[in-house]
């Protein structure tokens, strides 16, 4: 043995003895993950929190959370003799002052931008693919969780410099929290201290973004991680991959040397956008002052969309009995807020009522073969991308050259029309999606050999479409039979459907699980028979078991059935 | 077949040829969209008849026809008598006028005169009724100014308008404020003084002529700055930013995924492009 | 290939017995779709009884050795590319200074390249790494229902009932519900003691500190402004209180701007028709709020040559030859007009507060 295999056998057996480690430890070592590139998304999210608190303990070494007020006689000169907090003060001299200090800075704040971003990737990549489903649901719930936790931290993150743009957020925040009903005036003079700014909201706003909510995303992650952990990863639709297996590549050396690697590109990445990219030039923005504003002002982009609510919002106001509903500001701060996470958590549970589906998922969806989900999921990124454009609508006009006004009018509009029509235009392309897979696998792929035959016809030959491809275009989940969209031979309906809710339910599992079926002979028919809704092809597409009589396709037209057709998977 | 030909029907090879055309669209744009820049206007000094004369004959050949034969307005522009040789100077040496086609505003063009012709014209003018001066060039130097002052006063009434940076901004119904990134400081001077179209008018008794050239010496010390940070980006703070980290982040994170979890080379790829001899 | 059925359930019996099978049952393991050019070895059940150590599951070398000695140089230049840029790190570091904007430009440059390109090239080495020099092996294994088997159900609701009704919570009433009034106080208490975070609202957001008398300064200079000087139509400027100037927590209420218009130009409040109130100006110098009724920026966007104050952050738009009436946006009610004068020295003050509350509108404003 060498000396290295002494020392760390020495090691191991030293933990060994203290812990019964063997066994665990190679379960761990040995433990399978699947691979995609869409499974990377979340990692992006972990590490870019990893890097943060890197960061972000070498900024509260420097970073003096008070907001008492200074004159400013450091290095940046144009800033000379101006009074400031000594936030800002102490942010500049992170800046210029202290070597290495800007660096750190605009790592933080880029990984900032890369967490949320990459939550928010991943959280769709979740959703499009139906990772969220049994048993993943909780992890789905967890996961949104840390979203709000995630661009709430950031809000207070870059709020802490206390300079013009992030104070002017404090300024709207303070607005948006005095038109709360009732308690609203109560909230906002607590939170600041009494009357807005005060001195007190940049020390307090300091220990929840390092200590509250770092601890809770902290906590949260691990659950999360150990969650997915536990249960395994999903894993994408393949040869050799079925719902009761996982296919994939074990941690040592694999997984262990990606992961790693990955953690280095991230890292890398975000530290080369912040060599070249500057971001949150504090000292041209200035200090907070509540008398100065500056054109184009606008949040961290995760904030976007409810910026955009604000500016889309009419001035619905309601002043009754000497009370005020300042609707247009507090519907606006929480309505799309509501709805967007209300209809995230909330979808895992109404998809298994209405599917009736309650097994178990490890083999994700690919999002052609679920066009209603996919293209609610995209109107959803539609209302959220309206509100986000909106939230820039001075920026894009003035560099659009279109009217301000027209931005927002033309918004008001859009965030009703825009949904509908990016529903109708998903659900069409994955339905055109499904149709061509199904066209791949009746009749193979195009070789670009092109013969003549003794007719004189010019035909292309197709080879049938290789066998792990074709187990990727098989496979989708088969629902189980909706009972109550059931009848009995006399077309009476199941009791259960006889309800509002139960006829409500019938509805929509049909518009849900509306899909193009696939070839006869491929298995995987739709059980609920309503499958057809969108016009069926012409040629051998059919539902089930209902045979059509047709002969088997034979796109060569050399006699003899084409390969591929008909074979068991 | 060669290298590229071989990796045509890779999945990676359509996201190459867009990521060519994106870069090939997106430099080509940048790289044929100039800004031209207009003239600065230099002290004019003594102005003399002579001057007013040929100031004058190029008012009429130039300028009456929207502004009136003396200058007295029309339907089309405003009386320019009592406007003074400032606004005369800013609005010519920045080519915003003459006008050529009516809108929400008068944009700033190519200067069509030469600073001499500028000032007789605007010597014409100020004879027809008085108005602010041209400043010189001292009154318009940063020498020895109070920066922080400047910074307070431009970002308490400029920066609404023009933005922390001078970025400049949208106002309404198609009109903007300009950005400051090629004003002279005696352009900046003799906005402030003359409020040109919607920008309010800041004169010197209420912004006296020393806190003009604060606030000059501000601006033009802004721009001059450097980014220590990287590429700036516009300057125009988040909105800029969060497109690069989603485009410039996400999206070159995305493409390394890919890479780290492509299939090898050898294995069945989802083309086929190889024989598969043995079919099951 | 992969087999279909899940893990069996654990048989019931001694907890210890059952932990210890739990940690030695290894999954079954399957090697999956492999390259056609590649043997591979079938693992045998790795629990087989004193025979010769089992097979490998994972090959010892790379699949083709002769790209993996090119990729391990390729790796090797790479990892060596990342050591020299942690050492250009760290002498970029202890040699480049910072303390003015051209120097931290230089020292963020060279920072941030040397150690963009330390992380960047050990990441592309371990990655070539992985592809070329590490064998490429898929394996397969079982996935394990996650339902526990009804036996554990049962034993467990065994454990938990007899738990809890040798606990006696369940059949005393009496100590559950004390139990409970004595948490409910103790859950409250810690909201309670955050009543000091600040004070009540009281009628502060009513009033600002403008009084008769108080004089306008220009914001910046704070210096006071005659009317006299403020004379050209078409003029704005912001103004304070004097004596705040440096209060932030007055200026976020009590910030106003003047604008000076041309006679005629102002449109007078009349009932039913809402408009200026001419009695709060002084030869054609209006006063309003700076503050937005929306959610509180400044709004100091004037357009003198349509009389629109413009707010920046979400457009409202006011008018201010008619009492700033709200054109467009989001704001619901005007800015609020300060009474304005002048004292016996020509110098611009405020006659009275403000009438009505400024800034946001909140639930007690009426």
């Amino acid at each position: 043995m060498t000396a290295t295999e002494k020392v760390l056998e020495g090691t191991g057996r030293w933990f060994d003895d203290r812990l019964h480690l063997a066994g665990a430890t190679r379960k761990f070592l040995r433990k399978l993950y699947p691979d995609h590139w869409s499974f990377l998304l979340g990692e992006i999210a972990l590490y870019s929190f990893v890097i943060l608190l890197l960061t972000g303990t070498f900024l509260t070494f420097f970073f003096k959370p008070s907001m008492t007020d200074v004159v400013y006689h450091g290095s940046y000169s144009s800033l000379d003799g101006v009074h400031m907090s000594e936030a800002y003060a102490s942010t500049l001299n992170i800046s210029f002052d202290v070597r290495g200090g800007l660096l750190m800075r605009q790592i933080h704040h880029w990984a900032a931008i890369l967490f949320v971003a990459a939550i928010m990737v991943h959280l769709l990549r979740i959703f499009f693919t139906a990772a969220f489903r049994k048993p993943r649901e909780l992890n789905w719930l967890i996961g949104l969780t840390m979203w709000v936790l995630a661009f709430t931290e950031g809000l207070f993150g870059y709020s802490l410099p206390d300079d013009l743009l992030s104070g002017t957020g404090l300024r709207i925040l303070e607005g948006v929290l005095l038109s709360i009903p009732i308690v609203g005036t109560y909230v906002t003079f607590f939170l600041f201290g009494g009357q807005f700014p005060g001195h007190d909201i940049i020390p307090r706003l300091y220990v929840i973004h390092i200590l509250l909510i770092p601890a809770l995303l902290l906590a949260l992650i691990s659950l999360h991680l150990f969650l997915m952990f536990y249960q395994k990863h999903t894993q994408m639709p393949g040869k050799g991959r079925t719902n009761t297996n996982v296919v994939g590549q074990q941690f040592l050396p694999y997984f262990a040397a990606k992961t790693g690697a990955w953690f280095l590109f991230i890292f890398g990445v975000t530290a080369l956008l912040s060599t070249f990219a500057q971001v949150n030039p504090i000292w041209i923005y200035g200090p907070y002052n509540p008398s100065g504003i500056s054109a184009g002002s606008q949040p961290d982009f995760y904030m976007g969309f409810l910026e955009g609510a604000l500016r889309i919002w009419p001035s619905w106001h309601w002043n009754v009995g000497g009370y005020s509903f300042a609707f247009n500001v507090f519907l606006p701060a929480f309505l799309p807020l509501g709805i967007i996470i209300t209809g995230l958590a909330v979808w895992p549970f109404a998809e298994q009522w209405i599917t009736g589906d309650r097994r178990e998922h490890h083999v994700n969806d690919r999002p052609r073969n679920a066009p209603t989900r996919t293209a609610i999921g995209m109107a959803g990124v539609t209302f959220y991308g309206i509100l986000w454009l909106e939230g820039a609508n001075d920026i894009v006009a003035r560099f659009l050259n279109i009217s301000l006004y027209l931005t927002t009018e033309i918004a008001r509009y859009a965030i009703f029309i825009g949904p509908v029509v990016a529903y109708w235009v998903t659900k069409r392309i994955c339905l055109g999606l499904q149709r061509k897979d199904v066209h791949l696998l009746e009749h193979g792929i195009e070789t670009g050999i092109i013969r003549q035959l003794p007719n004189g016809e010019y035909i292309e030959e197709t080879k049938p479409v290789p066998e792990d491809v074709r187990a990727k275009l098989v496979a989708r989940p088969e629902l189980p039979q909706l009972e109550a969209a059931d009848t009995d031979g006399d077309e009476v309906p199941a009791p259960s459907a006889r309800s509002g809710i139960g006829k409500l339910r019938v509805r929509l599992n049909r518009v849900l699980t509306e899909s193009i079926p696939l070839p006869t002979g491929n298995g995987h028919g739709h059980g609920n028979g309503h499958g057809n809704g969108h016009g069926a092809e012409p040629a051998a597409v059919t539902t089930g078991e209902s045979g059509d009589g047709q002969p088997p396709a034979d796109a060569d037209q050399d006699g003899t059935a084409d390969p591929g057709q008909g074979t068991a998977d | 077949m060669s290298w590229i030909t071989a990796r045509r029907r890779r999945p990676a090879a359509g996201y190459a040829v867009l990521l060519l055309g994106l870069i090939i669209v997106g430099v080509g744009y940048a790289a044929l969209t100039t800004q031209g820049s207009p003239a600065s206007a230099a002290n004019p000094g003594v102005v003399s008849a002579q001057t007013i004369a040929q100031g004058k004959n190029l008012f009429e050949v130039s300028c009456s026809s929207c502004h009136g034969v003396d200058a007295g307005g029309t339907s089309q522009a405003p009386s320019l008598v009592g406007v003074g040789a400032a606004a005369v100077d800013f609005q010519m040496s920045t080519g915003r006028m003459p006008a050529k086609e009516i809108g929400p505003q008068v944009p700033e063009k190519p200067v069509t005169f030469t600073t001499q012709q500028i000032h007789a014209i605007a010597a014409y003018i100020a004879s027809l009724g008085g108005g602010p001066t041209i400043p010189s060039a001292a009154q318009v130097s940063p020498v020895g100014a109070n920066t922080a002052l400047g910074q307070s006063l431009f970002i308490t009434d400029c920066a609404q308008c023009h933005n922390f940076d001078g970025a400049g901004g949208a106002l309404t119904n198609g009109r903007y404020a300009p950005a400051l990134t090629h004003a002279t400081p005696t352009q900046i001077y003799e906005a402030m003084l003359t409020g040109p179209e919607a920008m309010p008018v800041f004169s010197d008794t209420t912004i006296t002529p020393a806190q003009k050239r604060d606030i000059i010496d501000y601006i033009t010390r802004l721009r001059a700055e450097p980014n220590p940070g990287g590429f700036s980006l516009g300057r125009i703070g988040p909105v800029t930013e969060g497109l690069v980290g989603f485009i410039g982040g996400i999206g070159v994170l995305i493409f390394l995924a890919m890479w780290i979890t492509m299939k090898r080379r050898g294995t069945n790829d989802e083309r086929g492009t190889h024989d598969e001899t043995a079919e099951s | 290939m992969s087999e279909t059925e899940p893990g069996h359930p654990l048989p019931p019996g001694e907890a210890g017995e059952a932990q210890e099978h739990e940690q030695t049952r290894v999954p079954r393991r399957v090697i999956g779709t492999p390259p056609p050019a590649q043997a591979r070895i079938l693992l045998a059940d790795p629990e087989a009884n004193g025979e010769p150590p089992a097979p490998r599951e994972l090959p010892a070398g790379p699949d083709n050795p002769a790209t993996a000695k090119t990729a391990e140089r390729i790796v090797a230049a790479l990892f060596l590319l990342s050591m020299l840029a942690s050492i250009g790190f760290i002498a970029a570091y202890v040699g480049l200074e910072v303390h003015s904007v051209d120097a931290t430009l230089r020292s963020n440059l060279a920072l941030g390249l040397s150690m963009s390109v330390a992380f960047l090239a050990v990441a592309a080495g371990v990655v070539i790494w992985v592809r070329n020099i590490m064998p490429d092996v898929e394996q397969a294994e079982e996935r394990h229902t996650f339902a526990s088997s009804p036996q554990d159900r049962a034993a467990f609701e065994k454990t938990f009932t007899e738990g809890s009704e040798a606990s006696g919570f369940v059949k005393r009433p009496l100590l559950r519900r004390t139990l409970i009034a004595a948490s409910v106080p103790l859950a409250v208490a810690p909201l309670v003691i955050l009543r000091d975070l600040g004070p009540l609202p009281g009628t502060t957001l009513r009033h600002t500190v403008w009084r008769k008398g108080t004089r306008m300064v220009v914001y910046g200079p704070n210096t006071p402004l005659r009317a006299a000087d403020f004379s050209t139509p078409g003029q704005m400027i912001t103004v304070a209180p004097e004596g705040y100037t440096e209060n932030q927590d007055v200026l976020a209420k009590a910030v106003v701007i003047i604008i000076k218009f041309a006679p005629d130009q102002l449109v007078p409040n009349r009932p039913g028709h809402p408009g200026t109130i001419m009695n709060w100006t002084v030869d054609n110098i209006v006063a309003y709020s700076k503050i937005c009724t929306h959610v509180g920026c400044p709004v100091a966007l004037y357009e003198q040559t349509t009389h629109h104050i413009l707010c920046p952050c979400h457009q409202s738009t006011f008018d201010a030859t008619n009492g700033a009436q709200v054109l467009f946006g989001p704001a619901p009610r005007p800015l609020p007009q300060l009474p304005i004068g002048t004292d016996s020295q020509g110098f611009l003050i405020a006659t009275s507060d403000f009438h009505e509350p400024v800034g946001p509108a909140f639930w007690e404003l009426g």
